[in-house]
């Protein structure tokens, strides 16, 4: 047996090393479906306990939608379960294209490819449209997919200081004797939830002959007016050459992605991109789903006016309450802590409470910025955040970090 | 050699420290976390343009690139 006893204590030893420095993820199964109130099992083989969920990508509240859902339904009955091909091959159905059209129409691009995940739509982007003579510029707090997607690439890569717009410039002064230039960042930043200064990108792109990217996973659906994006928040619309983004957070939560943008750079994607190539078709259900939540978002706009009001009513408590959070408007709400251990002593008192928060800590945030990460929902109503914000007055006070600054909790619990 | 170390150690305060780190001239840059992989790449054309000189990709490692004081040797080879 290959498998021996020698390989598998060597791999034990690495499980144990990832726990020894705190850093073993444990799944929490939920027995519901996905909504601002769930069903969980935590720890594996405890009884079930219902709590407030707010920590999921579920922006809009389309997760468990009732016409998503059908829409599903009938997807499943009309087109099937599954595909068995890639695109290319077989696997391209009517409602693969006309969900194509109708994200291109609603992101205000050229035209759209579907990838099957988001992930999978940065790692293939780059090598696509990219050479070794070009260069790729993208901000250092950009998500884990687009530096997977750098790596496979083989332009040069460099990168700015966070949101610093003058040394991004002087990053475009350095590299001006490059084919291509691509600015690259995230439209909504995950871990922080500050936006992405596009109008200044677009104009540095303009006076220096770049292309800008941007990855619009946590701002699709529900950022700007009519939930555009971030684009559409920064007035950029119709300025963008390439916008990747998510069907599995604000767009229904499922699973799939694409990249949309310019004509020639998207044809490239289908010619090109690996993952595309080489993975299976997004199935015909989450297509007819998707398709079913853009009909909605472009009907009406209840939904982000809605997650925009409770939003506002989030960080007004938070801040009430004598809480630090991270400055900004978007749904995604940090609670800074900045000790490791106090985040996840107080996710765990806030789970007793009732209320489902995650904390996360360095190596996933930079040392000494421990939080947790709350995430707002269109589906969540006032009584589930005045919930959550009692939880936060009872754990917080416990802790004594109601009215404190930064600087004494840190002087309370360490870096 | 002092000279081109405070320059380059400069460089790289400005470039990529953005807390109250010291960095000092032996300071472990790329293994201690405080240059990226990916970021090398500006340093690399920053030395190239500063002194008038091409630096090889093969040569242009995180090893060679750790240091202000490795950076100056690696830097020195090229000067002619």
């Amino acid at each position: 047996m290959a498998y021996s006893s020698k390989t598998r204590e060597m791999y034990q030893d690495v499980l144990k090393g990832i726990r020894d420095a705190g850093l073993f993820k444990q799944e929490r199964f939920i027995h519901s479906a996905q909504a601002a109130d769930i069903e969980v099992e935590f720890p594996s083989g405890s009884s079930v306990k219902k709590v407030i969920n707010i920590c999921a990508n579920n922006y809009l509240g389309l997760s468990s939608h009732p016409e998503v859902v059908k829409a599903a339904h009938e997807g499943l009955n009309s087109h099937g379960y599954g595909m068995s091909s890639v695109r290319f091959i077989c696997g391209t159905q009517d409602i693969h294209r006309k969900l194509e059209n109708m994200v291109t129409r609603f992101l205000g691009t050229e035209d759209t490819i579907l990838f099957p995940s988001c992930m999978d739509a940065n790692a293939g982007v780059f090598e696509a449209v990219l050479t070794k003579d070009d260069v790729m510029i993208s901000d250092r707090l950009v998500h884990a997919s687009i530096i997977d997607g750098i790596r496979l690439c083989s332009a040069i890569h460099d990168t700015y200081k966070h949101s610093d717009m003058e040394h991004l410039e002087s990053k475009l002064q350095l590299h001006q004797d490059k084919r291509l230039k691509m600015i690259i960042t995230d439209g909504v930043f995950s871990m922080d939830g500050d936006t992405a200064k596009l109008n200044e990108m677009a104009a540095l792109c303009d006076k220096y002959d770049a292309l800008l990217f941007c990855d619009d996973s946590h701002a699709s659906g529900f950022i700007g007016k009519t939930g555009r994006g971030t684009h559409e928040k920064c007035g950029v619309m119709g300025r963008m050459d390439i916008i990747t983004t998510t069907f599995g957070k604000g767009l229904g939560g499922a699973s799939g992605g694409c990249v949309s943008g310019r004509t020639e750079l998207v044809e490239l994607c289908r010619q090109k991109a690996r993952p595309y190539l080489f993975s299976n078709t997004i199935a015909p259900p989450v297509v007819a789903g998707v398709i079913k939540v853009l009909e909605i978002l472009s009907a009406t706009t209840e939904r982000r006016d809605k997650l925009e009001k409770n939003t506002e009513f989030w960080r007004k408590g938070l801040l009430d309450a004598g809480l630090i959070i991270k400055e900004g408007d978007t749904p995604i709400v940090p609670v800074m802590l900045f000790n490791a251990k106090l985040s996840q002593d107080v996710s765990r008192d806030m789970y007793e409470e009732g209320i489902y928060a995650i904390g996360f800590f360095f190596p996933v945030v930079p040392q000494g910025q421990a939080r947790i990460r709350t995430q707002i929902s269109a589906g969540h109503e006032i009584h589930h955040l005045e919930k959550a914000l009692n939880a936060f007055k009872k754990v917080g006070k416990k802790y004594n970090i109601l009215g404190k600054t930064k600087q004494e909790i840190i002087e309370m619990y360490g870096m | 050699m002092e000279e081109m170390k405070e320059i380059i150690r400069t460089y790289v305060v400005k470039e990529y420290v953005e807390d109250d780190t010291e960095i000092g001239y032996d300071t472990p840059l790329i293994s201690g976390g405080i240059v990226d992989s990916f970021s090398m790449v500006s340093l690399k054309r920053f030395l190239e343009n500063k002194y008038s000189i091409s630096i090889p990709d093969d040569k242009a490692t995180p090893e060679a690139f750790d240091s202000v004081n490795k950076i100056c040797t690696l830097v020195k080879e090229y000067i002619h």
